[in-house]
């Protein structure tokens, strides 16, 4: 069958036999053609074409971690993190006609996520929604819109809102923490985010998983020293009075004198952490620590301790108050009336700033300038709170003679409640200064040197007493079947010009429970309350006796005066 | 010669095509079941158009050609007919219009057209002297390119392109003069831009695409692209099968379709390729060979129209997935997803046999 090259047909010689040799060779140069460019594909360019199509598919995705609980000394959950979800869009896959059904079920409104998207046209991720509940989101999953993906977040949520605002603070959207303590702890709550590799499609859809890059750390949970039980007590009276005196703003500390724990520390106005719309820094400061004030006659107690530890006083010595008022250059200090010759003790019942102006001016300025270094003032307490101020207190050198008088009974000095409960705290903790501190400690803390003798705190400690029995400035304070010792401050406040303002007070009582041997000290101040009542021994002493008749049998605090 | 052990038997067949062909359908079913996402009902589905194609082959390699003669100008007709019925009535599915609903079926007139036209030429062509003069040349040009632009308009660039091409096969087997060929090749970009004023915008982004894919990345480049990349990670030998990455994550478009050879060149990388290009070559060598063996003008032609037009299909194909060619929706010869076209193709095998089969032996 070769022979026929060439086919007569009617005595021509055609050349169908070229052509279809022509045919041949057209197909081993086209084959080949064909087998070049898969070389050129699949052994030149294969490297790249690999790492192009990895590009495609492999993608390193964060694997969130769950952020730390805080919870309370009992263990009740004060800040939870729960599971939300996030959806967002990839506009470079979104097909913008499919926005109606996305926006429909997010309720919002088309044109609002049309804009969104077209306004990062060439980016690869824009947020349309934080935070839906699983419910809604398990919705957005099962309309299987290309370009739309979901992305697990966590939400934080405050179960006791209001009551915890200050201390606790708030996180932002990403769960980073702001205010308080969640920015305090923030490293600790936070955790570490892991990374995972993933097999993605062209839709984004995670296939499977590659392997995980790092593993996610979940963030610490932090045991806080706050009873939540207390700090309800103390949020539910301290804004009830700042309601009914028309108060400008109040706080309230508790501490337990032996350990420095705050149990509790509430202040009005308060926020809900949960919606923060529409709030400012006037809600979100934490006063207790950030405010500060003059402390004014809830001083004298450590006037009076100073006196006892110099050795010049005792209890019973007499202190001439005689006309009710002192002159010292161009100022005058005044008491309510003339008490004539009192003793210290009485002093501090009747609250004479002639009194202890006279001690003070009589001691020498170094001794008084210790204690009340001592005992915390002028200096951070430290509590991991932050925000905190020092207040102010001037050094002994550079004090005149007036301030070394005014200072006796609380004016020259400005300090925080959390500065003031913390001394009173020293003093119902026989003179050892207790560390304060918010967050529980697994190791017991070494106790401070004491900075009085027991004795000089005891004796101070049944001054204080006294205060509280009928006939007091704090006799409003009182707790049935418990012994109080307590101070009472009504202090004038500062004008922002300077001087001090006519009508406008700070009242403030702090005290001790149950005095026999203290186990907690209280606080509390109301700014400016109005109306007929504005004395400490009126609008703060009695927030002290309410609180404490719930909290010392919730904390089972055995009654001493039975 | 070898196959005459055929003649003994009831049923004539050429075996070594058959082998080749059946091989290729092996091929072709063990990646489709890959590309389709393992998906037994799509393998059933193509396994049911195989055998049909094959009883197809089969039947009409029974026929003598002489027989076929005929009935060709009527089927010509017919399909004609068809096409104008096409763009009448023609349901519209992807934005084209090809399809008529026939009840039973859904049915691709311009499937049928892609072996009358060459058959139809060849009719017209044979029983005169050969080369045409031009007067029967410019009939013959009519007779490919009316049907031709039928297809364009539906439109269907690409069998339009493959069935103009199977034409003018016929007419370059038929001994059209070297003058005339290299004039029409230098007309040839006068041609193409009259060409492109009639183009849609689509086939002309295609065309442009071929040139500067990334600069079409996100939408007419990306078939492109997507097929490069699969077909690069292959590798020279492959990721395994049912391992292509690309082809399963939905990267790669019309993955068991037009795009299968990606598919095929990722999980069984140039290895894969060069037993693909294997199994073609030898098909088409057979049928070249069957072609060269042909007697008499019709059969010789036909033979030679057959092959070159399969071959075409591989070209074109496997051009445009690799990225030399145009994007045009041509399916890969036995080895895509699809109905019309492999029946279309084994009825050709059966031509292509027949002529071999029922050669008159006129060993002097």
């Amino acid at each position: 069958m070769n022979k026929p090259l060439f086919i007569a047909t009617e005595n021509k010689i055609t050349p169908l036999w070229g052509r279809r040799q022509w045919m041949l060779l057209l197909f081993i140069i086209m084959v080949t053609i064909l087998f070049g460019r898969a070389i050129y594909l699949q052994i030149m360019h294969t490297e790249f074409l690999q790492n192009q199509g990895d590009a495609r598919y492999l993608r390193t995705v964060a694997i969130p971690a769950h952020r730390g609980m805080i919870l309370d000394r009992q263990g009740e959950p004060l800040a939870i993190s729960t599971p939300v979800d996030s959806v967002w869009v990839n506009p470079k896959q979104f097909v913008l006609s499919q926005t109606g059904k996305l926006a429909n079920l997010l309720e919002l409104s088309v044109s609002s996520v049309k804009a969104l998207i077209s306004e990062r046209q060439q980016k690869e991720f824009v947020y349309i929604k934080r935070h839906i509940s699983p419910q809604l989101a398990l919705k957005v999953k099962s309309l299987e819109l290309a370009g739309v993906f979901l992305q697990r977040e966590y939400h934080r949520y405050y179960p006791a809102a209001n009551v915890t605002s200050h201390i606790l603070g708030f996180t932002d959207i990403d769960d980073n923490g702001l205010e308080g303590l969640e920015l305090a702890y923030e490293s600790q709550l936070k955790g570490t985010f892991g990374e995972k590799q993933v097999i993605q499609d062209k839709y984004g859809h995670i296939i499977t998983e590659v392997k995980s890059v790092q593993i996610p750390q979940d963030g610490q949970n932090i045991v806080l020293t706050i009873d939540k039980r207390v700090q309800y007590l103390v949020y539910k009276e301290l804004s009830h009075a700042v309601q009914v005196y028309h108060a400008q703003s109040g706080s309230a500390v508790i501490l337990d004198v032996q350990t420095g724990e705050i149990l509790a520390m509430v202040n009005q106005p308060a926020y809900n952490p949960n919606n923060r719309e529409n709030l400012d820094g006037e809600h979100y400061r934490n006063r207790a620590i950030t405010d500060v004030f003059e402390p004014g006659s809830t001083l004298k107690p450590f006037t009076i301790m100073t006196a006892l530890m110099s050795g010049q006083y005792t209890a019973h010595t007499l202190v001439d108050t005689t006309p009710g008022s002192l002159q010292l250059g161009q100022y005058t200090i005044h008491d309510s009336r003339n008490y004539g010759m009192i003793d210290l003790p009485t002093i501090i019942q009747k609250s004479s700033n002639v009194g202890a102006s006279k001690i003070a001016l009589s001691l020498p300025k170094q001794q008084l300038w210790q204690i009340l270094t001592q005992v915390g003032f002028g200096q951070r307490v430290d509590s991991d709170l932050p925000g905190e101020v020092k207040g102010h207190l001037n050094h002994y050198k550079r004090w005149y003679h007036a301030e070394q008088a005014t200072l006796s009974f609380g004016y020259g000095i400005s300090v925080t409640l959390l500065q003031l409960a913390k001394a009173y705290a020293t003093l119902g903790n026989r003179g050892i200064v207790p560390t304060i501190h918010i967050r529980m400690t697994e190791k017991a803390v070494t106790p401070n040197n004491p900075i009085v003798s027991e004795q000089v705190a005891q004796q101070v400690l049944s001054m204080l007493e006294r205060v509280v029995q009928p006939g007091g400035t704090g006799a409003k304070a009182q707790v049935t079947g418990y012994r109080v010792a307590g101070k009472t401050g009504t202090v004038r406040k500062t004008a922002n010009k300077g001087g001090y303002l006519e009508n406008d007070y700070i009242a403030l009582f702090a005290g001790l429970i149950p005095a026999s041997k203290p186990r907690l000290a209280m606080v509390i101040m109301i700014d400016t309350p109005r109306g007929d009542s504005y004395y400490g021994g009126d609008v703060a002493a009695p927030i002290f006796a309410q609180v404490m008749a719930g909290a010392l049998r919730l904390l089972n605090i055995p009654p001493d005066n039975l | 010669m070898k196959t005459n052990w055929n003649n003994s038997h009831y049923i004539f067949l050429d075996s070594p095509l058959l082998s080749g062909l059946l091989l290729l359908s092996g091929v072709g079913l063990i990646v489709l079941y890959s590309a389709g996402g393992q998906d037994w009902d799509l393998i059933i589905r193509q396994v049911v158009r195989i055998a049909i194609g094959f009883t197809l082959m089969i039947v009409l390699a029974q026929i003598r050609i002489q027989h076929l003669k005929q009935w060709i100008p009527w089927v010509y007709l017919v399909g004609v007919l068809l096409l104008f019925a096409v763009l009448a009535i023609g349901e519209i599915s992807k934005g084209s219009q090809r399809w008529l609903d026939l009840g039973v079926v859904r049915f691709q007139p311009s499937e049928l057209m892609k072996l009358t036209v060459p058959l139809m030429v060849i009719w017209y062509l044979a029983d005169k002297p050969l080369p045409p003069n031009y007067t029967r040349l410019s009939i013959a040009l009519m007779l490919i390119v009316l049907p031709v632009l039928l297809i364009a308009k539906q439109p269907d660039l690409g069998t339009a392109i493959l069935i103009a091409a199977s034409g003018i096969f016929v007419l370059f087997l038929a001994g059209l003069q070297w003058q005339l060929i290299i004039k029409v090749v230098a007309l040839t970009p006068v041609a193409l831009w009259v060409l492109w004023q009639f183009m849609h915008d689509y086939q002309k982004t295609r065309v442009l695409t071929l040139f500067d894919p990334e600069k079409n990345a996100s939408t007419s480049g990306y078939h492109i692209i997507q097929s490069k990349i699969a077909i690069g990670s292959g590798g020279l030998y492959g990721k395994g099968w049912l391992n292509g990455t690309q082809s399963h994550l939905e990267f790669l478009p019309e993955r068991s379709t037009d795009f299968i050879f990606a598919v095929l060149s990722e999980e069984f990388g140039l290895l894969g390729v060069l037993l693909l290009l294997s199994i073609y070559m030898f098909i088409l060598t057979r049928g070249t060979y069957i072609a060269l063996q042909a007697q008499g003008t019709f059969s010789r032609l036909l033979a030679g129209s057959i092959i070159l037009t399969f071959f075409v299909y591989i070209m074109v194909n496997m051009g445009m997935v690799s990225g030399i060619l145009p994007v045009v929706g041509v399916p890969l010869p036995l080895i895509s997803y699809g109905g019309t076209s492999i029946v279309t193709l084994m009825a050709s095998f059966g031509l292509l046999m027949a002529v071999h089969i029922h050669r008159p032996l006129l060993s002097n």
